[in-house]
């Protein structure tokens, strides 16, 4: 279970959050919703140490995340996809890979297991990232963060730009982890996603909670999340 | 002399010096290239380097042989121990922030050569080369009795100096194969390329800045410990090292490690050539020359990519 606490941090002198808190449970699909600009990956930096935060705080498992180095962070089984990917766009597919399994000292079953999920990229072991198509790169980005068989997955606008199949596959994916046990924070602009795959569905504004629906609130009244969404 | 064993003389002359300054100049490289800093203090870890080889040379030296080898590797742990010291106590406080370390990396390079003339003094040292035979080296020429081979006289190399040569192939070889067949070759990739999602994936990037700045300087060291036995030690002899590394690094393209290695061979060689047929000094106007017409018609350097 994570646990996040009235967070506040800034980017400098820049505050951008303000308190959000929420709690993502293993098995569940969170949804982080907010426009532009509201300070979704802010929150996800948050979460993994790379923004220090001033007030409040993370936890995992009752293990407080935000009192240990930035690095040590993701070794407590936090697999993070970064909003545009991130990838090491001059490291081969391979390489980008052995990254995530180093994480968390895992090994060629992991490999497989993840590789599995993602056929695709097995026959582009040897490109570099870079040169990936979108598609792929999401792919990978995706599978990086599951080499370190997390308890918590947080994806940061996956499914941006790219076409429907692609989209369709990586929901799958997620489901499965979310079938696996694993808490899945989730940032997503798309009402049709949201709908069909939120356990709940927390809103920001400002850098700050503003309401959060379940399930069934949300099926009872899509109207209001597509206010929130400004669609 | 003729020409042509005169041009091979000045060759192998300019391979010494390519090869020093292949060795410095991939120091200079691989710490912009990870961590982003412009350390103007790699030619006092070069000095460093001379000056702690006489001082172990000196204090172990019941054999040179025994004391430069000692010096070997003694001098380059040393100062690459004092490089990741001074990333501890002044780059990572700056935050490795381009312009403050540039600044920070200036109050290093005046620490450093003033501590020198304080305690080592202003004179400059000699260290024994290990061996130093002299190597007559033959001629080949197609005259009216056919293929002949003579020695020309004057034509001659010493046995140190083609190891100078030797070591620092080998050194730059094991330093690549390092950086793109080992764990931590691959950690000091994905840091270079985004520090920050390297972190999200566990990379200690603190701890690989400390390690990528001591291997530079310990680099940076090696190349002077190899070159004290031809130069000897003196306090402001970083100078020149880290002007011809800056030109290196610049011709070779930021953080390109063949480029590094390439533009350390096109300077180094045509150093030695001009020095010997011109003089030395024309030799610095063409290298400086060379870095303006890069600068101005291929600004990412011979092998560099385009920043985006
Ligand atoms: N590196 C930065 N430096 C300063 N301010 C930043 C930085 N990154 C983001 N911000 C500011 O923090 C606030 C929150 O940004 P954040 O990226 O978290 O928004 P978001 O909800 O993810 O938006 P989007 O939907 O566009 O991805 C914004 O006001 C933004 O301008
Ligand atoms: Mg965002």
């Amino acid at each position: 279970m994570l646990e996040v606490q009235g967070i506040h941090a800034a980017y400098g002198q820049v505050q951008a959050l303000y308190g959000v808190s929420f709690t993502a449970r293993p098995g569940e699909i969170l949804c982080l919703l907010g426009r532009n600009g509201a300070g979704k990956t802010t929150t996800l930096k948050t979460i993994m140490g790379l923004l220090p935060l001033s007030e409040g705080s993370v936890s995992l498992e009752g293990e407080v995340l935000n009192l240990l180095s930035p690095h040590e962070v993701p070794k407590r089984g936090i697999g993070y996809i970064p909003q545009g990917r991130r990838l090491f766009p001059e490291l081969s597919v391979a390489e980008n890979i052995e990254i995530g399994l180093m994480t968390r000292g895992e090994g060629k079953d992991t490999r497989d297991w993840v590789l599995d999920l993602f056929p695709r990229l097995r026959e582009r072991l040897g490109q570099a990232a870079g040169t990936l198509s979108g598609g792929e790169q999401q792919m990978l980005a995706t599978a990086r963060a599951l080499c370190l068989r997390p308890k918590v997955l947080l994806l940061d606008e996956p499914t941006e730009g790219l076409q429907p199949s692609i989209i369709a596959l990586i929901r799958d994916v997620v489901l499965k982890m979310k079938a696996e046990g694993i808490a899945i924070v989730l940032v997503e602009q798309r009402v049709e996603t949201v709908m069909a795959i939120a356990d709940q569905a927390v809103f920001i504004e400002n850098g700050r909670n503003v309401d959060a629906m379940s399930a069934a609130e949300l099926q009872a009244d899509p109207g209001k999340l597509k206010a929130y969404l400004g669609v | 002399m003729e020409f042509g064993p005169h041009l091979m003389l000045a060759a192998l002359e300019g391979a010494v010096t390519a090869a020093i300054l292949a060795l410095t100049a991939m120091g200079l490289s691989i710490v912009f290239g990870v961590m982003r800093v412009v350390n103007v203090a790699h030619g006092e870890f070069y000095m460093l380097g001379a000056v702690l080889a006489w001082w172990v040379a000196t204090v172990l030296g019941t054999h040179p042989a025994i004391g430069f080898v000692a010096a070997l590797i003694i001098a380059p742990a040393l100062v690459g121990g004092i490089a990741m010291v001074a990333d501890r106590l002044v780059l990572k406080r700056v935050a490795y922030d381009a312009d403050r370390t540039i600044v920070a990396t200036i109050g290093m390079l005046y620490i450093i050569q003033q501590t020198t003339l304080m305690t080592f003094g202003p004179d400059a040292r000699p260290v024994e080369p290990p061996f130093n035979t002299r190597l007559a080296l033959p001629w080949f020429e197609w005259g009216e009795n056919g293929f002949a081979m003579f020695w020309p006289w004057g034509l001659s190399t010493t046995s140190y100096k083609l190891f100078v040569i030797a070591a620092a192939a080998v050194v730059l070889v094991a330093l690549w194969l390092v950086i793109t067949r080992t764990k931590a070759g691959l950690l000091m990739r994905a840091t270079q390329q985004d520090s920050e999602t390297a972190q999200a994936f566990g990379v200690p990037v603190g701890r690989v800045y400390s390690l990528v700045f001591g291997l530079g300087a310990g680099l940076a060291a090696l190349g002077a410990v190899l070159v004290v036995p031809i130069q000897q030690a003196h306090y402001l002899m970083g100078h020149d090292p880290l002007l011809l590394s800056f030109i290196v690094v610049i011709i070779g393209g930021l953080g390109s490690l063949p480029g590094t290695v390439i533009a350390a061979l096109l300077i180094g060689m045509s150093d030695g050539i001009i020095s010997v047929f011109f003089s030395p000094t024309l030799a610095k106007i063409i290298a400086t020359l060379l870095v303006a017409l890069v600068l101005v018609f291929r600004p990412q350097g011979l092998m560099g990519r385009a920043q985006t």
